[in-house]
């Protein structure tokens, strides 16, 4: 039985004034798996994933997340999207005004009546898995670069969304934070069945994570299949990308 | 009444949504996810303790699907019922529901003591201790620094930014010149017009010049123009420099060997330095000029009788006072802008305090300065 799609774009295209940035995008993401979208610099990753969180209109082309059709969309019915959708900051994102545990309750307390024990509770245990439960107090410019990111994706997770959106989210880590980010986010795909996608560049992070590759060049997609089949690729783009890691083995 | 809880009793948690409660167990059904949460913390406890029984099972058999929220809603319940004489404890449960209870399970969460609250002496002593070693220390050792560039940058021509203080006097003193120029003017005017009924009461007409002319020169002029100086300058000073800290500009200075006082500062102090006598001058012309239209129209004193009068009562002190406050403001300007501006911390946020802080406390400081300099000049 083929897998449910929780991303599916067709035809996505894209243009800033006369610059043609996605020409004709068509991928899919399914339920469970983690999909990551490849690319060189100015390969329109950054626009594709703009589209997909609604932050960009989708003009020409049709996009659809978690079975809705976000190029016609309502404003309630985005919103309730949105909630359905965890979002990872290349940046992380948070509200400096804030401290760690107040941004990552934000979306609970706007969005539901819990009590507030219970709340700072959730907010405790989310923090926890990202082992950032010392910083609950911290403001994040107090935090270091990697810090920053872990609290940024208890913020994503907080919801518990079947959907996770990550933008470079191993940008700026070291090997060993980057390892745990990554099995963090294998935990979170296995236990809760969690469908990600995720845009990377980091070879070894995607090695370890990925189920689906999705790579753009020239703003349509070049290849679009399975990690193994990715390895295995006659596509010349996708051969030199993973070619990197054959370098590296060479020095081993 | 243990008898009594062998019999079926019933929650209902929403419409269609009901749980058992037989034998001292509490049997969750359907999911405990996030909106169901909500109503399974207010109402769950609350009828719980009423079937006054001291061991609670919650079976968690029925259960078909749980989130971070509901696991954590369980753990709350069992906290909630032991502070309350019950013990509860969970059982049962799909192997999926176990993995996300062992997933999402709180452990032994290091809770943050909030630290007690410093009483109203020590509030009042780290305000003060804070104050001078923080603002008054550091502003003044910003001075010095800023002066010793300052000074020193006049021999180093060469490695000077060409251009730079040309850049900074249009935008501090050449673009400000025309709202100097306009206010002034109208101060001048309402300064006049309001003495006008005061003085043709007395039949002191003619004093109305020397009213103009000395309130301007000696206090409106150089006032107005610190003020707005401030109020333009001072702010876009320390949002400059608080934007350059936060983006890290002023590090990247720092590691090309380059002094972000001389590279940043030193230019805007020249331009202002160089450009408020100016600015005071307009503004003082222009307030003149505003009190004589008052004075022709209201006490039909005719402009030669108005510039004929402004020669005996214009003095030398006057331009030299003048001039002294307009280097004082400016540094004061200047200094305070930057001193904000590099003590920015929390990014976007803290750009906007430092600039509104800036602001206040350059105007704060323009006006002290200007009851010292009145009392000095008296």
């Amino acid at each position: 039985m083929s897998k449910e799609k929780v991303i599916e774009v067709k035809g996505l295209g894209a243009s800033y004034d006369e610059l043609v940035v996605l020409s004709d995008v068509n991928f899919s993401a399914y339920k469970g798996d983690i999909t990551v979208v490849l690319g060189a610099s100015g390969s329109g990753k950054s626009t594709v994933l703009n589209h997909l969180l609604g932050l960009y209109p989708v003009n020409k082309g049709f996009v659809s997340i978690l079975g809705k059709d976000i190029s016609n969309i309502t404003e309630k019915e985005q919103l309730s999207l949105y909630l359905q959708m965890g979002v990872f900051y290349q940046s992380g994102a948070l509200l400096n005004s804030m401290t760690v545990g107040e941004n990552v309750a934000l979306p609970l307390k706007q969005h539901s009546n819990l009590p507030d024990s219970l709340v700072e509770e959730i907010v405790y245990m989310k923090l926890g898995l990202v082992n950032m439960q010392h910083a609950y107090h911290y403001f994040p410019s107090e935090l270091s670069g990697g810090m920053l990111k872990r609290a940024a994706l208890a913020r994503a997770i907080v919801m518990d969304p079947p959907l996770l959106f990550c933008d470079e989210p191993g940008a700026g880590l070291d090997p060993i934070s980057l390892a745990s980010l990554d099995e963090l986010i294998i935990n979170l795909q296995k236990k809760l069945g969690i469908s990600v996608l995720m845009v990377t560049h980091e070879v070894t992070s995607i090695m370890r994570i990925a189920d689906r590759i999705v790579y753009l060049e020239n703003g349509v997609v070049a290849f679009e299949g399975s990690l193994k089949n990715a390895l295995e690729s006659n596509v010349e783009s996708v051969k030199h990308f993973f070619s990197v890691i054959d370098e590296a083995d060479r020095f081993k | 009444m243990e008898n009594n809880n062998s019999k079926e009793r019933y929650i209902a948690l929403e419409k269609d949504f009901i749980y058992r409660f037989q034998d001292n167990t509490l049997f969750l059904s359907r999911s405990l996810l996030l909106p169901q949460t909500i109503w399974f913390t207010k109402k769950i406890p609350k009828e719980l303790k009423s079937f006054k029984v001291k061991n609670i099972i919650l079976n968690l058999d029925e259960l078909q699907d749980i989130d971070s929220a509901g696991v954590m809603a369980l753990f709350h319940l069992k906290d909630k019922l032991r502070k309350s004489g019950i013990s509860a404890r969970i059982e049962g449960g799909s192997q999926s529901i176990l993995e996300k209870i062992e997933l999402f399970s709180p452990g032994q969460l290091p809770y943050h003591e909030t630290p007690l609250k410093p009483g109203f002496l020590e509030r009042t002593g780290n305000a003060v201790s804070h104050f001078f070693t923080d603002f008054v220390f550091g502003f003044i050792t910003l001075a010095a620094d800023v002066f010793y560039w300052s000074v020193s940058d006049i021999f180093r021509s060469r490695s000077r930014r060409k251009g730079e203080i040309a850049n900074q006097a249009v935008l501090i003193g050449v673009n400000a010149s025309l709202i100097v120029i306009f206010l002034s003017f109208v101060i001048g005017l309402v300064i006049a017009l309001q003495s006008s009924g005061q003085l043709r009461t007395f039949g002191a007409n003619i004093y109305i010049v020397d009213l103009t002319v000395i309130a301007m020169m000696s206090q409106m002029g150089p006032l107005i123009t610190a003020i707005l100086v401030a109020g333009r300058s001072g702010s876009s000073i320390a949002a400059e420099i608080a934007t350059m800290k936060v983006t890290a500009e002023l590090n990247a200075l720092k590691t090309m060997g380059l002094n972000p006082i001389r590279f940043v500062v030193v230019p805007k102090l020249y331009a202002c330095l160089i450009t408020m006598p100016f600015l005071i001058i307009f503004a003082n012309v222009s307030g003149i000029l505003g009190g004589g239209v008052a004075a022709y129209i209201y006490l039909d004193i005719t402009p030669e009788i108005f510039i004929n009068r402004m020669g005996t009562v214009m003095q030398n002190k006057d331009l030299i006072t003048g001039f002294v406050k307009s280097q004082v403001y400016a540094s004061l300007i200047v200094l305070t802008g930057s001193f904000f501006g590099f003590r920015v911390v929390r990014g976007a946020e803290g750009v906007g305090k430092v600039t509104t802080t800036a602001v206040v406390v350059a105007i704060s400081l323009v006006i002290l300065a200007d009851s010292i300099l009145g009392l000095l000049f008296y």
